[in-house]
């Protein structure tokens, strides 16, 4: 592969953000390959549209997802990027590595890829962008038997679930979210490698409501870490806020001068609930007020820290616009335990009722939240075999047109209208 | 010994899940595991976390393209054995975390950064910007209406020292998708740069036999354009194919993500609309949906002028404007979407307006508004 004049690309070298185009370059020294990306790419800047074919299915005996088939539309210009893989290689929990594994990794990749990557994907896969489909089959072999890896989902499956950094180095994770993720990827193996799902499926976990995973906004299954009892305050820390002595939200807005703290304005007066005041030099909550949003954690995290009876919320059928709309999970679960211990038998029980009931309805391509919007959030409701409570919804329903069902009404739905004739004339 | 293609299935490993992530952990953290007190950002991309052990693991976050080579982990790597007993990690945005367990570490690791040109740039902490987590664009899909990493590029120069500081109100998080697929999941984002098409598909009456369930392909509009026709391929044979009723169409690309014979990109038709305002965070207010506010910018590589432009407007009016803690979407609730236009200058057009699924819930139902210099 000859190296490719990219006129359009180079001014991307320009500026202070790292620049991908000066690191495909450098990988084009050891991997020719890659100036026919920087060639495909640079016709792309030109003619302003892609030169990637739809699709083609590719892959490794025994799986059907983890690897995306993707082709060059003018092949013989850029014979390099001719045929031109991902591969979805499923990243540990919170995506801790060692650089003698990211080495092994970098090697296996330099032997039979591009030598280009996504670190990572938005799902949370570490991608390998770019290979042959002769490639795949070693690859997969000496992913599997040497770096003892193997491959994330995609198509209609379990993806790759995902979690934040929870107890590894956050004082606000309610629940071990790495735990759960790692366990409840190694519990469903098969899901995630076998699409059988009528669509993808995600699982996300972050440990506190500031959600630092987005599992409220884009997974199916959200698992929100929550927790019942009192905020824990050390009133002796809240004075030192107020003194000035601690920076707010750990130093978050230290780069402008926005006054003095006050404890007043940026706390209490910002309590969605206004659950919090201050009675002479003691800061109180009223924890049956408190909808645990965060944000007074948050502001003084040397002061205020979650309760100890911790746990997770459950919120439902999350996903991106594509085709009904976007949508937001829906509170499910108000509060659950999350129990290594028990080997998350707590989550596996309400997502295999899930499961059960959306691979019998669900359509080609529905995702979970539509198919619930489609059904009704009742009838969901039932399916989870869930009391119904008002923390399900934001608020009533504004219109009259219940379904109610025969056995809810005395002397059924049967009538006859002969009978009623008798004492109602025409 | 190694990989036989005569015989694939010996000795086959398959679901052995990733690795677990223990393994990977630095001493400070793995000791340190559920006994974090508090944190504290000491400088713009510098984070201190305490134990209840007293022992601090102090990180330095850098920002990074998504797209990026083994040379440049390989780099990475040399940085985390010298400075971090070999351990690093990735945040959900693209960031690259080096831990150390003591503070004097943190300035020989910060030089060691700087020395090695603007690879590495030190931010994406507290009230300011981080990386914008997008997708593959022009780079490696076959649906995008933009490009995501050039256009990431572009808009991360401009806003550079935003990444490095600390002077917004609240954090700002950018994401891209190039289509509306949004494998980035833009749509509960600050600011979201989204790739749309604006003609709709073509059908390919030659291929599309061969290439396409011509059932799938009428279900998958959610609108009901995609209709069965007759129609006469390029050799003059007679085939079942589709038709396309181009006013019903929305220019989503569903049919096209279906059949490959139905190509909807265009030079000209695709561009990049701009949404504001959305948040993940359960925060003070609920999360919020992304919301449009510019409907179209066209696509201009390399550096996308009037997207990076439109884009740093709206950061740099929310940051003058907004109040301690309040998001974007939070401040324009505040003063209301009409003041969001006028304090932007952005101009209100009919296709803010929804008109799809539910768009009655965005309508205003109240006489409590606001005369700004739309009311003539």
């Amino acid at each position: 592969m000859a190296k490719r004049d990219t006129p359009l690309l180079d001014e991307l070298e320009k500026g202070p953000w790292p620049s991908f185009v000066t690191d495909l370059k450098r990988q084009a020294e050891k991997k020719p390959e890659c100036w026919d990306i920087l060639g495909q790419l640079e016709l792309s800047y030109h003619d302003r549209i892609t030169h990637w074919k739809h699709g083609g299915i590719v892959g490794v005996f025994g799986y059907g997802g983890g690897i995306v088939g993707r082709y060059s539309d003018l092949p013989k210009e850029f014979p390099g990027v001719a045929h031109f893989h991902t591969i979805r290689v499923n990243q540990p929990s919170s995506k801790f590595y060692n650089t003698a594994k990211l080495r092994a990794l970098c090697d296996l990749w330099e032997k039979h890829g591009s030598g280009m990557t996504n670190f990572h994907g938005s799902t949370g896969d570490l991608i390998l962008l770019g290979t042959t489909t002769d490639h795949l089959e070693p690859l997969f072999y000496e992913l599997t038997h040497e770096l003892h890896q193997d491959l994330g989902g995609s198509g209609s499956n379990l993806r790759s679930p995902a979690c934040c950094i929870g107890k590894a180095r956050c004082e606000w994770s309610c629940f071990d979210t790495q735990a759960a993720c790692h366990g409840l990827t190694m519990h469903y193996q098969d899901e995630l490698h076998r699409p059988a799902f009528p669509y993808k499926f995600k699982f996300k976990f972050s440990g506190c409501p500031n959600d630092c995973v987005a599992a409220l906004a884009r997974s199916d299954f959200a698992v929100i870490g929550t927790w019942k009892d009192d905020i824990r305050i050390d009133q002796a820390a809240v004075q030192s806020y107020i003194k000035g002595e601690f920076p707010s939200n750990g130093g978050a807005h230290s780069g402008r001068d926005w006054g003095p703290f006050d404890i007043q304005k940026e706390v209490i007066g910002l309590c969605p609930t206004e659950c919090m005041w201050m009675e002479g030099d003691e800061l109180k909550i009223d924890t049956s007020e408190c909808t645990r949003c965060m944000h007074c954690i948050n502001v003084m995290p040397r002061a205020l820290r979650p309760g100890v009876e911790t746990g997770a919320t459950v919120n439902v059928g999350a996903k991106a616009p594509i085709l009904e709309g976007a949508q937001f999970a829906t509170l499910t679960i108000p509060f659950i335990k999350v129990d290594p211990e028990s080997e998350f038998e707590e989550l596996i029980e309400q997502i295999e009722k899930i499961w059960d009931w959306w691979m019998e309805i669900g359509k080609n391509r529905e995702r979970v939240g539509e198919t619930i919007q489609r059904v009704g959030l009742p009838t969901f409701m039932k399916i989870m075999e869930l009391e119904p409570i008002p923390q399900m919804v934001r608020e009533p329903r504004s219109n009259p047109y219940i379904f109610w069902q025969e056995d809810e009404v005395p002397g059924g739905f049967e009538r006859d209208v002969r009978e009623f004739r008798k004492k109602h004339a025409q | 010994m190694g990989y036989d293609p005569a015989n694939p299935m010996v000795d086959r490993i398959t679901d052995i899940g990733p690795p677990h992530f223990e393994q990977f952990f630095p001493p400070v953290i793995k000791n340190n595991y559920g006994k974090w007190l508090y944190h504290e950002i000491t400088q713009p991309g510098v984070l201190m976390h305490k134990s209840e052990t007293g022992d601090e693991c102090w990180t330095v976050r850098i920002g990074a393209a998504r797209l990026v080579s083994i040379e440049y982990i390989r780099e990475i790597c040399e940085i985390a054995d010298k400075h971090c007993e070999g351990s690093v990690r990735w945040t959900t945005r693209n960031n690259v975390e080096f831990m150390v367990d003591a503070k004097d570490k943190v300035k020989p690791l910060m030089d060691d950064l700087a020395s090695r040109s603007n690879k590495f740039p030190v931010g994406g902490t507290g009230a300011g910007m981080t990386s914008i987590v997008h997708t593959q664009g022009w780079v490696h899909c076959h649906t995008p209406a933009t490009d995501a990493s050039g256009v990431v590029k572009a808009v991360m120069d401009e806003l550079f020292d935003y990444f490095t500081s600390h002077t917004m109100p609240a954090q700002v998080r950018v994401a891209l998708a190039c289509c509306l697929n949004m494998c980035g999941a833009v749509h509960a984002s600050d600011v979201a740069i989204l790739g749309i098409h604006r003609k709709p598909p073509m059908v390919d009456h030659d291929a599309i036999a061969g290439l396409c369930e011509l059932p799938l392909a009428i279900a998958s509009c959610p609108l009901g354009a995609v209709s069965p026709t007759k129609a006469t391929n390029s050799k003059g044979v007679e085939v079942k194919s589709v038709k396309v009723k181009n006013e019903r169409c929305m220019f989503c690309g569903n049919c096209y993500t279906m059949c490959p014979a139905m190509p909807l990109s265009d030079p000209d038709g695709d561009g990049i609309a701009i949404l504001v305002g959305g948040k993940v965070s359960n925060r003070i207010s609920y999360p919020k949906f992304s919301k449009l506010v510019i409907p179209f910018l066209p696509n201009t590589p390399p550096r996308w002028p009037e997207t990076v432009a439109a884009v740093k407007n709206i950061i740099d009016t929310y940051a003058k404007d907004a109040r301690k803690y309040e998001r974007i979407g939070d401040w324009a609730e505040r003063i209301g979407w009409e003041k969001f236009f006028e304090k932007t200058g952005i101009p209100f057009t009919i296709h803010c307006i929804d008109d799809y699924r539910l768009a009655y819930d965005t309508w205003r139902t109240t006489t409590q508004f606001k005369f700004t210099s739309h009311i003539k």
